[in-house]
């Protein structure tokens, strides 16, 4: 059952363009920075500086610039049409009687909207690291710190990186799995899902909200950076991480509170 | 048509339970009102038993229900002598089912779409998926298609492919939702046939449609619903038994005729051409002797059980609109 629904998802070409523009979009920073010349000295995203000096850091440079919207999007899109697709199509009466268990199938799902998070992820580490290296020198890493690493553990580091970044998307996800079961609609869930992401993105930078701040799925996405300081503080990133698996925990109960009980009448 | 009734029961499979469905006070509400009300359901095993009823009667809402697909408002459903939803997971496997129309995935080939049905189910061996999708596709005269694209099938084609889907595995239950929707007329012909060879291997097929006349020519029982409530049910044979026959007589003596008949008690009709009449127990030879003894000049005579339509008008109503 989870062979076969990761299979499906995989085979799937929306799935195939989605991954392809997630990893093209590293390519045209990587070119941009060697083309048109980089940003000025303290000018740009951190990490888009130091791809210059050393090709790996356009990885993360891909990370940070694809964080915000297109890897939310693409989750949102996927976890979105989980349930609701099925429905959408029709496919869901059939696959509940065939007969597949509804916690079954919602666990199957689950699985592989999380597995996209990771593949999606990697997809743009991997693409920014290896154009990266063509296209720019390669070397030992300077950490944020000031120190500097073998080029082996700066590897090791954004591959750490790009499992944060995959960790603090679930969030995201199990909003958007518990979406896709309260409609019929496919386009509605993923709307949904996007709305109240960009609603976190939102409220995280009205500054007058500061107390619920932390609350916001959104909030430490971007503390996966703490991973290149010569010692790594995890505060951050294991704030982030529980706030994840808080998240989780609520929409992955809701979404299967409200999938084992529903009239499935499309 | 009334053949099948007496069609012996298949040796196959003994039957576990007397019935294959059976519902009891059935109901689903949505808000106030009863699409489905009170519904005592028997279907027998072993029989093709069509469920009949006008748009809206609650025939898809009812077979959804028998599916654990959407949660009765009240009374029960058993599947196979066993309770649904409780114990779905054991019954289902043996119940194929096509509602409301085929649903596959358009992007998918007809083979991969059965690949994927056949993998999500109850663990089955993998090895001989292959093979079990080609039975499937072959069975429903798909074979040659099977490596076009959902997407570029016509709606009868679409509709094989549902039905291929229901029967990837032997069952003993068929639940089908209007089958030859959007079929050509070759392929009403296979499916018809399709249906009674599943039926002679055991399989109860319980099957909803508006054609009429083909429920009359596949099925051994009826059930008509309607607003909700059923109506009736029972084998087709003794429906027709019970049900009034007619006389109809193709006469230039419309006059003479209609007083002889009216002379015993009959009530005739008078047509343009034609003089009817509900015969109850007269005997049909005596009447016919007796017009002719009167001098009734007979261009025709005619004794008929009406047709399933007819019963299906009488107990539906005429109007044509959408009753709710």
């Amino acid at each position: 059952m989870l062979r076969a629904e990761l299979l499906h998802l995989f085979r799937r070409r929306r799935i195939h363009a989605l991954l392809g523009v997630l990893a093209a979009l590293p390519v045209v920073i990587v070119f941009v920075l060697k083309f048109a010349g980089g940003p000025g000295n303290g000018e740009g995203p951190t990490f888009l500086n130091q791809v210059t000096n050393n090709g790996v850091f356009a990885a993360l440079a891909a990370l940070t610039i694809t964080l915000p919207v297109f890897l939310p999007l693409a989750v949102s899109i996927v976890a979105g049409d989980a349930i609701a697709g099925e429905a959408t199509q029709g496919t869901l009466r059939y696959l509940l009687a065939r007969p597949t268990g509804r916690t079954r199938l919602l666990v199957a799902k689950a699985v592989a909207v999380v597995v996209f998070c990771f593949v999606a992820t990697l997809a743009v580490a991997v693409a920014g690291l290896v154009v990266g290296s063509i296209l720019f020198p390669v070397g030992r890493v300077v950490t944020l710190s000031g120190d500097t690493l073998s080029l082996w553990s700066g590897i090791l580091r954004i591959v750490g990186a790009a499992g944060v970044v995959s960790l603090s998307l679930l969030g995201l996800a199990a909003i958007g799995l518990f979406a896709s079961t309260l409609t019929d609609v496919a386009i509605g869930a993923m709307a949904g899902t996007l709305g109240v992401l960009i609603l976190s993105g939102v409220l995280d930078a009205i500054p007058q909200l500061s107390a619920i701040h932390p609350w916001m799925f959104t909030h430490g996405w971007l503390s996966f950076g703490d991973l290149l300081r010569t010692h790594v503080t995890w505060t951050a990133i294991g704030k982030n991480l529980a706030l994840q698996a808080g998240y989780v925990l609520v929409f992955a109960t809701a979404a299967w509170a409200r999938f084992t009980t529903k009239d499935v009448l499309a | 048509m009334t053949d099948l009734a007496l069609r012996p029961a298949p040796a196959s499979a003994p039957p576990t339970s007397a019935f294959a469905i059976r519902t009891n006070a059935l109901t689903k509400r949505f808000g106030d009102v009863a699409v489905v009300d009170q519904l005592d359901l028997e279907v027998p095993t072993g029989s093709v038993f069509g469920f009949l009823g006008p748009n809206g009667s609650g025939k898809t809402t009812t077979i959804r229900m028998l599916l654990g697909l959407i949660a009765p408002s009240a009374g029960t459903v058993e599947l196979l002598g066993r309770p649904i939803p409780q114990a779905a997971r054991e019954v289902l496997p043996a119940v194929g089912a096509l509602v409301e129309g085929p649903a596959c995935y358009p992007w998918l080939t007809g083979r991969q779409n059965l690949e994927r049905m056949d993998a999500v189910g109850p663990e089955r061996d993998r090895s001989t998926r292959h093979a079990r999708v080609d039975e499937a596709l072959e069975r429903v005269g798909l074979s040659a298609a099977a490596s076009k694209k959902y997407r570029a099938y016509s709606l009868g084609m679409r509709q094989r492919l549902g039905l291929a889907v229901a029967l990837l595995r032997p069952r003993r239950l068929l639940i089908l939702d209007e089958p030859t929707n959007g079929m050509d007329p070759q392929g009403t012909r296979e499916i018809r046939h399709l249906i009674r060879e599943l039926a002679a291997d055991g399989t109860t097929v319980f099957l909803s449609s508006h054609l009429l006349a083909e429920i009359e020519q596949v099925c051994t029982h009826v059930a008509v619903m309607n607003l909700g409530r059923l109506l009736t049910q029972g084998s087709l044979a003794a429906m027709q038994q019970n049900s009034t026959p007619r006389l109809r007589i193709d006469t230039p003596d419309l006059r003479l005729a209609a007083d002889t008949l009216a002379t015993i008690g009959l009530e005739p009709i008078t047509g343009p051409s034609t003089v009817s009449a509900d015969v109850m127990r007269a005997e049909p030879h005596e009447l016919c002797r007796m017009l002719v003894d009167a001098g009734v000049r007979v261009n025709g005579f005619a004794v008929e059980r009406p047709s399933l339509e007819d019963m299906f008008v009488a107990l539906t109503g005429e109007g044509f609109d959408v009753a709710r």
